[in-house]
């Protein structure tokens, strides 16, 4: 099967790359962690490096932000080399981990005011500047109690107030919405996106399928150290044999009518379902259903399935999302 | 060295100095402690140490004599809370968010020795408050003040670096509140309690030997004016905050690497004896 390596396409090349990274390497000990690892991402886009745990993203992304020196390769961020030039870097860049890096013994303000002074920015211009982020950011409430009284909602909130204090041209941000609530997780997202609407570049990691999706202009998939595709989310899903339209009957017979009105094979597993290949246009779906009414079919349940990046991840490694064997995969449907 | 040095590091002592005072159990250990070690001594044990040490002298004579033993606790009480602190840090994200940032790199190290200075300052001068009211009678001049508060403070640099040292190396913050406690048991097993003579011949060797029976005893003599039994004093080789310190910095490496150093001339003199000591008792 064909996958969407680098190179990049041409046209977009056009743009500034503010984070170009070539044949990265970096083992720990005999472990490799990442194999080669090549990727490019445009000034003011989102970039999701998307993977199951363990496949190398933290590593990608410690690297690029200066925290950790790779084996090999050549990466530069807002066109300064990360090796040489690693304060030049660390100017530009803002970085939200995993893990929220807020120190618990000061409150929200405080926390905020730290980041200020360690940007070196004036009394005037850090107190605007937080008064500005904690309202942006639903903490005005909790500005003064200790970090240790927040909820891991509010902990990330405060972490990535704290990333945007220096006003950075480029933020990474490492599995943000791991550990959150569904909640949470959505003002994260809205976060997100409005950084991207300020002309900020994002490089994000993620483990979702569906938070890659949403937010990111272009991804790339990481599996076990390597880049095993890359491109716009739409590209991506070109990749899939197309999405399909899942029918449940209530009963065998009826099942059997559906299957010869639609002329499509009832397979042995399939409980009481049909599934007909589509990619995703009214017609098709309305053709179904016609057929169906014409032939007096009762249907109990119709679900639309649109691929997905979980498809794609199937489509390239013959494994769901990477926590899977391969013994489990099944048969693209086409 | 950044045009930030100075700024980077006092955010960092600001932002110590705010843990020390949110964080009770760390700042309030390092200052109670000796005071409760004092107390203790002198008024259960004092009656009758002191007769051994003084015939007749009492509880009067084993404060005279304790005090020195007890201001090093509170020096290596605060380098431990320093450790803590250190290791406390190292386990969090936010080191890893200073270390993304364009600071002056051993900021956040100086904030921590700086920090632990002040806290050791604290409780030296809880300490001699608390012996001075409980009837703690030196006999030193200013000067002779000054030297012995100028003694402490420089003890204080090498012991913090070395506590910094091990909380670099500590992989968890209960390992860092463990691994200095040798430190606090030093003052015990030297001359800071007792007589070192009153130890058996083994013991007596170990006590004598030990780095810190040169402080205790150099603290009497200066608190007390005597002048160590005529003894020469001399430099010893070097002292210890440069050893300590290029530990530290060796653990801290990597974080160091694109900032440079702290200036490596924090060179501590430490006064060997070359014979016996004189008990640093008042006549």
């Amino acid at each position: 099967m064909s996958t969407l390596q680098a190179p990049e396409p041409s046209i977009e090349t056009r743009k500034a790359a503010a984070i170009s990274a070539v044949d990265v390497r970096k083992s720990f000990d005999d472990n490799v962690v990442l194999d080669g690892v090549s990727l490019t991402v445009e000034e003011g886009t989102v970039f999701a490096l998307l993977g199951p745990n363990g496949a190398g993203k933290t590593t990608m992304v410690r690297i690029l932000a200066t925290l950790l020196e790779p084996d090999h390769g050549e990466i530069r961020v807002a066109g300064h080399d990360v090796a040489r030039e690693a304060d030049d870097v660390r100017d530009v860049i803002g970085v939200t981990g995993q893990f929220a890096a807020v120190d618990e013994l000061l409150t929200g303000r405080e926390n905020l005011g730290l980041m200020a002074d360690l940007h070196h920015l004036t009394r005037p211009q850090a107190g605007q500047r937080i008064d500005e982020l904690l309202e942006r950011f639903e903490l005005v409430d909790a500005k003064d109690r200790t970090a240790m009284t927040y909820s891991g909602g509010m902990r990330r909130r405060l972490d990535l107030a704290m990333t945007l204090i220096g006003a950075p041209q480029i933020i990474f941000l490492d599995e943000p919405t791991t550990g959150l609530d569904p909640r949470s997780r959505r003002t994260m997202w809205d976060i997100v996106r409005s950084l991207a609407g300020d002309g900020t570049t994002v490089f994000l990691t993620t483990q979702y399928l569906d938070e890659a999706d949403r937010l990111a202009d272009r991804v790339a998939i990481l599996d076990q150290g390597r880049l095993i595709a890359q491109g716009t989310t739409q590209e991506l899903k070109r990749q899939v044999p197309g999405g399909r339209i899942d029918l449940t009957f209530a009963d065998a017979a009826s099942q059997l009518a559906g299957a010869g009105a639609l002329d499509v094979p009832v397979r042995d597993g399939d409980a009481l379902t049909l599934q007909v290949s589509t990619d995703g246009n009214v017609a098709t779906l309305r053709r179904v259903l016609r057929e169906l009414d014409e032939s007096a079919v009762d249907v109990a349940e119709l679900a639309l399935h649109t691929p997905d990046l979980d498809d794609v991840f199937l489509a390239l490694t013959g494994r769901h999302d990477g926590s899977h064997q391969p013994g489990d995969d099944q048969e693209p449907h086409s | 060295m950044s045009a930030y040095a100075l700024h980077d590091s006092s955010t960092m002592l600001r932002r110590n100095l705010r843990h020390l005072q949110r964080y009770p159990g760390l700042s309030l250990f390092p200052i109670l402690g000796p005071v409760v070690f004092l107390l203790l001594f002198v008024y259960v044990f004092g009656g009758t140490l002191g007769n051994g040490i003084t015939p007749g002298g009492g509880r009067g004579a084993y404060v005279n004599f304790l005090t020195p033993g007890i201001l090093l606790l509170a020096v290596v009480g605060a380098a431990n809370t320093t450790a803590i602190s250190v290791a406390k840090d190292m386990t969090e994200g936010i080191i890893a968010r200073f270390k993304t940032m364009r600071i002056w790199r051993p900021a956040v190290l100086a904030g921590h020795v700086v920090g632990g200075l002040i806290l050791a300052v604290i409780s030296v001068a809880v300490t001699i408050g608390v012996a001075l009211l409980i009837g703690y009678d030196p006999a030193a001049s200013l000067l002779q003040w000054l030297g012995a508060l100028g003694l402490l403070v420089l003890l204080a640099i090498a012991l913090i670096w070395l506590t910094v040292a091990l909380g670099l190396k500590a992989k968890s913050v209960e390992t860092a509140s463990n691994l200095p406690m040798f430190l606090m048991i030093l003052p015990f097993l030297g001359s800071g309690f007792v007589p070192t003579e009153s130890m058996p011949g083994w013991l007596q060797w170990f006590a004598e030997h030990q780095p810190f029976t040169p402080f205790i005893e150099t603290l009497r003599a200066l608190l007390f004016d005597t002048d160590l039994g005529g003894e020469d004093l001399r430099l010893g080789r070097g002292g210890h905050t440069p050893l300590f310190y290029s530990k530290a910095r060796r653990q801290f490496d990597p974080f160091l690497q694109a900032g440079g150093g702290l200036p490596y001339n924090l060179r501590l003199p430490v006064f060997q004896r070359s014979a016996e000591p004189q008990l640093g008792t008042t006549p």
